[in-house]
């Protein structure tokens, strides 16, 4: 804790509070994020997980508070003013284009161009190449660039998908349970790629409801329930059970405030 | 553990070269146009269809569907449909002639401005299904209907018919009217003629002259079109945001494709190339009438769908429509020629379509792995 103080933090949101009509989805809440660590977000269905991060990433405006980036303030107003910041999202379902093929997936909404005759064209070539690499990098083996992204496993479509927000500069790295729909081997496979990134000095941001794939990789944990954060926990100060419990609803809350360590 | 990864997965067999050039979205189309050639060879070989005047009779009608294919297979990888482009053809032809003839203003002027009425009209039909999220399919198919009332209204209002003739002369001398009504290579053809490759006229006013004197703009449209669909689609970035908008548009929205621009320029390209028939037709008729383009959608989407690409988007090839549109001229034409009742020319057409379907939903099996 002591040697992160002292980091700036790469995102910090301020008391965000977001409200759809009389629904408090977000009723305020902090959370600061480090370069090269792995924030676990847990909650249960319903807890506000995804208005959060769709905060985050600049998918909703918050009624109120402050998101700030590297020390600046800013204000999103769609995904794309994220993504500039470095702020990317790879989504639950919805990451890839399955009868698109891996390198025109990859390189989707950034194609590299080349210009003949003053006309930009896609080049294919050099999509090609790069995504080769960036798959090889990632230990996933390609039939070719061509190879559609439809016969790709679950895990194997998560990996293509963070490699491609890192290959694009993402400093900040949402994943929205990536993990939720695959079986053991892909869930691993998928935290190994986790592992991988933070280690290049990218901050994940993993969102899950499942408390042993947080503890497999996580860094830190700040679980949600009911719009409202339940404190920042660093690993090793909190056991499985009590996660499971702050998810749950906060029955013993009195006494999980003390285990958090009077970081609530 | 990341050793392990990168150990190709042993429950993946290896596919050979060849299978992997099958699985193409043309392959439907290219099988169809060669199956469909060697039938007419054998059929209708004597019957002179394979003659210069036969090859420019199939070649007239498939540049027909092929320019209404181009905008229809682009629209639906992108996930659309455009019912309303028969409808359109017949308010685009009639408005040409209402502004050009009975308006009395320059051809080019009429052309201009039929473009700019019907394009708006295209991105209107866009706007309201991004809008309102309701179906394209619902969305035209009310455009199908009020197009083509007022294709009959505004004739008959205006000049108490529903044929307006009289465009060829209008548009005498005038340039843009030869963009779409005049003949390229006349010089070439006269050549041809003397030298007896082509049929030439042997009596009458025309005696001497080739029979067919020249390409008429309207395939020169559509090979223009098809090679720039054709090259918008694989060569640049926008025709990647086409594949995508139609492969998953929520994906693409998150992967920052400006979806619905993508869609909505879209289904103005369609009806764009939807005036383009409109106006080639008009030119080479020399009248509109109220009931021209019936049905033309759904033989814009059949082409498509023989060409390969998925009714449900996100997968297509402008080449494949094109060959789709040969295969559906050819045979409409070649039934004529070989002298089958035409009406077997709708089973034919219901056979073929149903095979390139069944065809379709095999090969993207094959791609995308399921089961």
């Amino acid at each position: 804790m002591n040697s992160q103080a002292t980091i700036t933090p790469i995102i910090e949101m301020r008391n965000i509070r977001k409200h759809y009509g009389p629904v408090i989805a977000l009723a305020g809440v902090s959370i600061k994020i480090y370069p090269g660590e792995c924030h676990c977000l847990l909650g249960d269905n319903g807890a506000g997980k995804s208005t959060f991060i769709k905060a985050m990433s600049g998918v909703v405006k918050p009624t109120q508070g402050e998101i700030i980036v590297n020390g600046e303030q800013k204000f999103f107003n769609n995904p794309r003013d994220a993504m500039q910041a470095g702020i990317a999202t790879v989504h639950q379902h919805l990451a890839m284009i399955p009868l698109m093929s891996v390198s025109r997936n990859f390189f989707l909404g950034n194609e590299p161009t080349k210009k003949i005759a003053g006309i930009q064209f896609y080049d294919r070539k050099h999509a090609d190449s790069k995504t080769m690499e960036a798959m090889s990098k990632m230990g996933i083996n390609l039939r070719g660039p061509d190879q559609a992204v439809g016969t790709l496993s679950g895990g194997e479509r998560q990996t293509v998908a963070i490699s491609r927000a890192v290959h694009f500069g993402a400093r900040v790295l949402i994943l929205d349970e990536p993990t939720s729909a695959l079986g053991v081997r892909q869930t691993s496979n998928v935290l190994a790629t986790i592992d991988k990134v933070r280690n290049e000095g990218v901050a994940v941001v993993f969102i899950t409801h499942n408390v042993r794939h947080a503890l497999a990789v996580g860094d830190r944990f700040t679980v949600l329930n009911r719009g409202q954060t339940h404190g920042t926990a660093m690993r090793g100060d909190i056991t499985p059970e009590d996660l499971q419990n702050l998810m749950a609803g906060g029955q013993e809350l009195a006494t999980l405030e003390g285990s958090l360590g009077g970081t609530v | 553990m990341n050793n392990k990864l990168s150990i190709p997965d042993e429950r993946v067999k290896e596919m050979s070269t060849f299978r992997n050039s099958l699985i193409r979205p043309e392959l439907g189309g290219i099988i169809g146009t060669i199956v469909v050639f060697i039938i007419f060879i054998i059929l209708a070989s004597d019957s002179g269809m394979f003659s210069s005047q036969g090859v420019l009779n199939w070649s007239i009608v498939s540049a027909q569907f092929m320019i209404i294919a181009v905008g229809a297979c682009l629209l639906m990888i992108a996930g659309e449909f455009d019912l309303s482009v028969g409808s359109m053809i017949g308010f685009a032809g009639m408005l040409i002639a209402i502004f050009g003839v009975t308006f009395g203003w320059p051809m080019w002027m009429a052309i201009l401005l039929t473009f700019a009425i019907c394009i708006a009209i295209g991105a209107l039909n866009g706007f309201i299904c991004i809008r309102t999220g309701l179906p394209s399919f619902i969305v035209t198919l009310a455009f199908l209907f009020i197009l083509r009332g007022f294709t009959i209204f505004l004739p008959q209002t205006i000049e108490r018919k529903t044929i307006i003739g009289g465009i060829r002369e209008a548009a005498e001398g005038d340039w843009l009217g030869a963009v779409f009504g005049e003949k390229l290579f006349m010089g070439f053809f006269q050549y041809l003629g003397d030298l007896g490759i082509i049929s030439v006229f042997s009596r009458g006013t025309r005696a001497g002259e080739p029979v067919v004197n020249g390409i008429p703009m309207l395939i020169v449209w559509a090979l223009i079109l098809v090679a720039f669909g054709h090259i918008l689609l694989t060569k640049t970035r926008f025709g990647n945001w086409i594949f995508a908008s139609g492969g998953d548009a929520e994906a693409a929205r998150n992967s920052g494709v400006p979806v619905n621009k993508v869609k909505i320029l879209m289904f103005m390209f369609t009806a764009f190339c939807a005036t383009v028939f409109a106006t080639c037709q008009v030119m080479e008729f020399g009248s509109a009438g109220a009931d021209r383009g019936l049905l033309k959608e759904f033989e814009a989407i059949i082409a498509v769908v023989i060409g390969g690409a998925l009714l449900t988007g996100g997968y297509g090839s402008v080449i494949g429509a094109a060959l789709g549109a040969l295969i559906f001229g050819v045979v409409q034409q070649g039934l004529f020629f070989a002298g089958v009742e035409s009406s077997l020319f709708r089973v034919f057409l219901g056979l073929i379509l149903l095979g390139a379907v069944i065809l379709n939903t095999y090969i993207r099996r094959l791609i995308t792995g399921e089961r």
